[in-house]
């Protein structure tokens, strides 16, 4: 592998990695804060992903199609939470696994139904399609660039949330109880509202700006939730940096495995996260206060 | 606290219960059509299997969302043991798959066990995947279109054949035997100081560490018997459709065992029996009404996760106390 | 009151049996526990006292292994045992019951103490033989609880016990494992004053087979029983003797007591 090649690559692993991370922080966000784990959470990268490309075919803007996106995915976490997740605090872990497995199947259907279940291409937008030349013959589109500074932004934004805000406070602690909301003067169903929100939004975001690049098919909900869960099981819930650590670390691993090993694909980053859980059962981060 | 009748009222309605099922279902052959001695023989098949997950989760306290791997690893041993061009031994290839079930969940286990709470649910999850991976993506898996089988297994010993599993009757005492084999073993595992140390766990983990159990071993016993017995489960299917492909480990195969177990009841091993036969009778249903069934069945999970969690079992309980007047039980 | 069962006469130990050296923890910044020594004798009762806050819990965790040290030693028997895990701990005898109540909820009180008990036997998986048909441990569990006072309760379930025979319970547990040294957490919290004499005079018939460590608010209790009370302030050992020595101390009356509670008239 020479130099540019592997440059390339490099640079393709970083930005799945923060694409990763960005889906990732939104299921550790709902289940450090809120204590419920949600297997749906891959289901909010789809339909974010779908409505881009749906909006973006209306308003022939990705940029436009994004934006309306976000409010929209924002609207969709007030209502699950209130309809549905509302119900799942303080019920244990098997049940909340079946709830949002139940949401997997309905968001899959819903979206069989009314979009149908081809795969679909969405247009890079036009200020942003050109490319970084590298060599003669090899050159790095702009897309990819502008997709990790985006998610590299984002990562900042959540860093000063966590770390500068008292809802912040309550992630790092693992705080997953009502008690500790209230005891921080925080009115909790809505607290827990905005984060559910948040963290579909944060989903469906990444899901609308990977678009173009990872295309729009059925299975993609699936794929990037197993993905994450394997982020968070080696970065540990409750750690941002051990969430984008790790994140990084899959992206790489996945991006170089694919190129290195074709063969064993899909299988480098469950091995990477076999090695590790072997060295490190609770994860490579410890959760502040053990 | 297990499946079987502990004594007293509530004792003698369950035993009647169940003799009444097993006469039932041992009959059931002689009034019904091919078809649906095949559906029924087939609901059996998925009993084994949420009674085998009804010992990790519902009594050992280990929710695993990726039970399926061993259902399809039980299945492709068989497929992968028969030759093209005739048939395999029944005797040799059924111990032969439920070893390479059990290997694979020790395996597993090893690496999964150690990890606690939410953390288990996804790497279990992530663990199938990888052997849905190795199954659909590689040469030896044979890939997405799966392997058929062109004969079934004989069940040969010597010049001695004691019956034709090519005859749905005979798959079908076949699969009831072991269902039987499996849920009075189960019972009898439940009862025994292993059985109560799994239980203990589920119950109060941190104290069974402080009162010296090492639960490590315990917890990895149970998630090998368990994946043993779907490796069992996984061979009758195949066995009985011929036919193996990918999709037997998937996700949507242990989100649905899941969904048995809480359909029928989590903790107790009726539960699992009757949470297979509701899951197949919702699936059927749904089918017959529509393209898109797995919405209806979706919805089906919310709700029932809201409004029943406890299950069709805490149902019956209900029914029961109040037709009998009974206080509720501690 | 029946006799709780005595530990295996080959184990039965004299002098002191667990010890600290420097035994620390942090937690971050802070040290909950800062360089403890303490040690634990035979057929005597240690009590550790303080303040809230004063690191007795952590003390205790480190002990049973619940929590690990940050740095230090903890010797069993000559043996560091620093690095064991909390079911190691118990198997080679040493036992820590709850200050919050941690008992097996959905099981009776007699199937609460028959799998503490069941913990001793030495063959590990017995997987065809209903557990209820070991009269040994049976019998044990039923001894454990007649000890803690609660033997007529044993068929009612654990979570519908009044909170006194909860707290007894979990004593109960602790017995049926039959260990040497016994780290008990409080175990008077929350108890009435019958209940809470009842729990003295058992200490009292638990002495000269075990090696006790009790951490305890009621200071009754405490010179009731103990044979050396040490104090604890901060995660550090304030003063550490014989209870007059304690009860004479300024320094302790200062840090942690007054007057009344040490007991004194006026």
């Amino acid at each position: 592998m020479d130099i540019y090649t592997f440059l390339i690559q490099l640079l393709n692993g970083v930005q799945y990695g923060l694409l990763l991370f960005l889906v990732a922080s939104g299921l550790t966000l709902i289940f450090g804060i809120m204590g419920i784990i949600n297997l749906a959470h891959g289901s909010f990268y789809m339909v974010g992903a779908y409505m881009a490309f749906t909006l973006s075919s209306l308003t022939g803007n990705l940029f436009v199609a994004i934006v309306v996106g976000i409010v929209l995915s924002v609207l969709l976490g007030i209502v699950l939470e209130w309809a549905l997740i509302s119900h799942l605090y303080q019920r244990d872990h098997l049940e909340q696994v079946l709830l949002t497995y139940g949401l997997i199947l309905v968001f899959e259907e819903l979206r069989s139904l009314i979009v149908g279940n081809d795969v679909h291409g969405v247009a890079v937008p036009a200020i942003l399609s050109g490319s970084i030349p590298l060599t003669e013959t090899l050159s790095y589109p702009v897309y990819r660039l502008f997709m990790s500074a985006v998610c590299l932004a984002l990562a900042g934004l959540l860093y000063l949330l966590i770390h500068r805000t008292r809802v912040g406070m309550m992630i790092r602690a693992g705080a997953s109880n009502r008690e500790m909301v209230s005891a921080l003067g925080l009115n909790i169903n809505l607290v827990y509202r905005l984060v559910f929100a948040l963290g579909v939004a944060l989903a469906a975001f990444a899901g609308m700006i990977a678009a173009p690049v990872s295309s729009v098919y059925p299975g993609m909900g699936t794929q990037v939730l197993i993905i994450c869960f394997v982020v968070v099981v080696i970065g540990g819930i409750g750690s941002i940096w051990g969430a984008l650590f790790a994140a990084l670390l899959i992206g790489l691993a996945d991006t170089f495995g694919k190129v290195l090993i074709p063969e064993a694909a899909g299988v480098t980053v469950y091995l990477l996260m076999a090695a590790i859980l072997l060295w490190r059962p609770e994860g490579l981060f410890k959760r502040v206060g053990g | 606290m297990t499946g079987l009748p502990a004594g007293g009222a509530a004792g003698k309605w369950k035993a009647i219960a169940l003799v009444a099922t097993l006469l039932l279902l041992g009959l059931f052959p002689f009034v019904g059509s091919g078809f649906y001695v095949e559906l029924v023989a087939k609901i059996m098949i998925l009993s084994i299997f949420a009674l085998s997950l009804d010992l990790l989760v519902g009594y050992t306290g280990l929710v695993s969302f990726g039970h399926a791997a061993f259902f399809g690893i039980g299945a492709y041993a068989l497929a992968l043991m028969t030759p093209k061009y005739e048939a395999a031994n029944l005797w040799l290839t059924l111990p032969a798959a439920m070893l390479a079930a059990a290997l694979a969940a020790f395996a597993v286990g090893l690496f999964v066990v150690r990890v606690k709470g939410v953390y288990f649910i996804m790497v279990t999850l992530a663990f199938a995947q990888m052997f849905y991976f190795v199954f659909h993506d590689t040469k030896f898996g044979r890939g997405s279109d799966g392997i058929s089988m062109n004969f079934k297994p004989v069940a040969t010993i010597g010049s001695f054949t004691p019956f034709d599993l090519a005859k749905g009757s005979h798959v079908y005492y076949c699969v009831l035997v072991l269902l039987v084999a499996v849920f009075v073993f189960l019972h009898v595992v439940l009862r025994s100081s292993f059985g109560r140390a799994l239980q203990g766990i589920r119950s109060n983990e941190h104290r069974m560490r402080s009162l010296g159990f090492p639960v490590y071993w315990y917890k990895l016993a149970s998630f090998t018997l368990a994946g043993t017995i779907a490796g069992l489960a996984g061979y009758l299917s195949a066995l009985q459709f011929g036919f193996v492909n990918p999709e037997l480990l998937s996700w949507h195969q242990s989100g649905n065992v899941l969904l048995m177990l809480i359909l029928g009841g989590v903790g107790s091993l009726y539960g699992a029996v009757v949470g297979a036969f509701a899951f197949v009778a919702l699936t059927e249903i749904f089918q017959a009404l529509t393209n898109h069934w797995q919405l209806l069945l979706g919805a089906a999970i919310i709700l029932l996760v809201i409004f029943l969690p406890g299950g069709l079992a805490s149902v019956a309980g209900r029914f029961r106390r109040t037709l009998v007047g009974e206080a509720d039980d501690a | 009151m029946p006799e709780p069962n005595p530990p295996p006469e080959q184990t039965r130990s004299i002098g002191t049996i667990l010890t600290t050296r420097d035994l620390t923890r942090r937690f971050g910044g802070l040290a909950a526990v800062n360089r403890v020594a303490i040690g634990i004798e035979f057929g005597k009762l240690h009590a550790v006292v303080g303040p809230n806050g004063a690191g007795k819990t952590t003390l205790i965790n480190l002990l049973s292994g619940d929590l690990a040290a940050s740095s230090g030693s903890v010797i069993y028997k000559g043996d560091d045992i620093t690095r064991q895990a909390a079911d190691r701990r118990s198997r080679i005898g040493i036992g820590r019951s709850y200050q919050k109540t941690n008992i097996f909820p959905a099981f009776t009180a007699f199937e609460n103490c028959r799998l503490a008990a069941q913990s001793r036997t030495p063959r590990v998986l017995h997987l065809l033989a209903d557990a209820s048909s070991f009269q040994p441990v049976a019998d044990a569990a039923q001894h454990a609880l007649d000890a803690a006072g609660i033997g007529p309760r044993a068929a009612r379930i654990a979570s519908t016990l009044s909170h006194g025979e909860q707290r007894q319970l979990e004593i109960a547990m602790v017995l049926a494992t039959r260990p040497e040294v016994l780290l008990l957490d409080e175990p008077l919290a929350g108890m009435g004053a019958e209940e809470a004499a009842l729990m003295v005079e058992l200490l009292h018939t638990l002495k000269p087979r075990h090696a006790i460590l009790l951490v305890e608010h009621d200071m009754d209790a405490v010179f009731a029983v103990a044979d050396v009370i040490t104090v604890m302030v901060n995660g550090q050992v304030l003063e550490s003797g014989p209870p007059a020595q304690i009860r004479a101390s300024a320094a302790v009356r200062d840090a942690y007591l007054g007057a009344d509670a040490l007991g004194e008239p006026g």
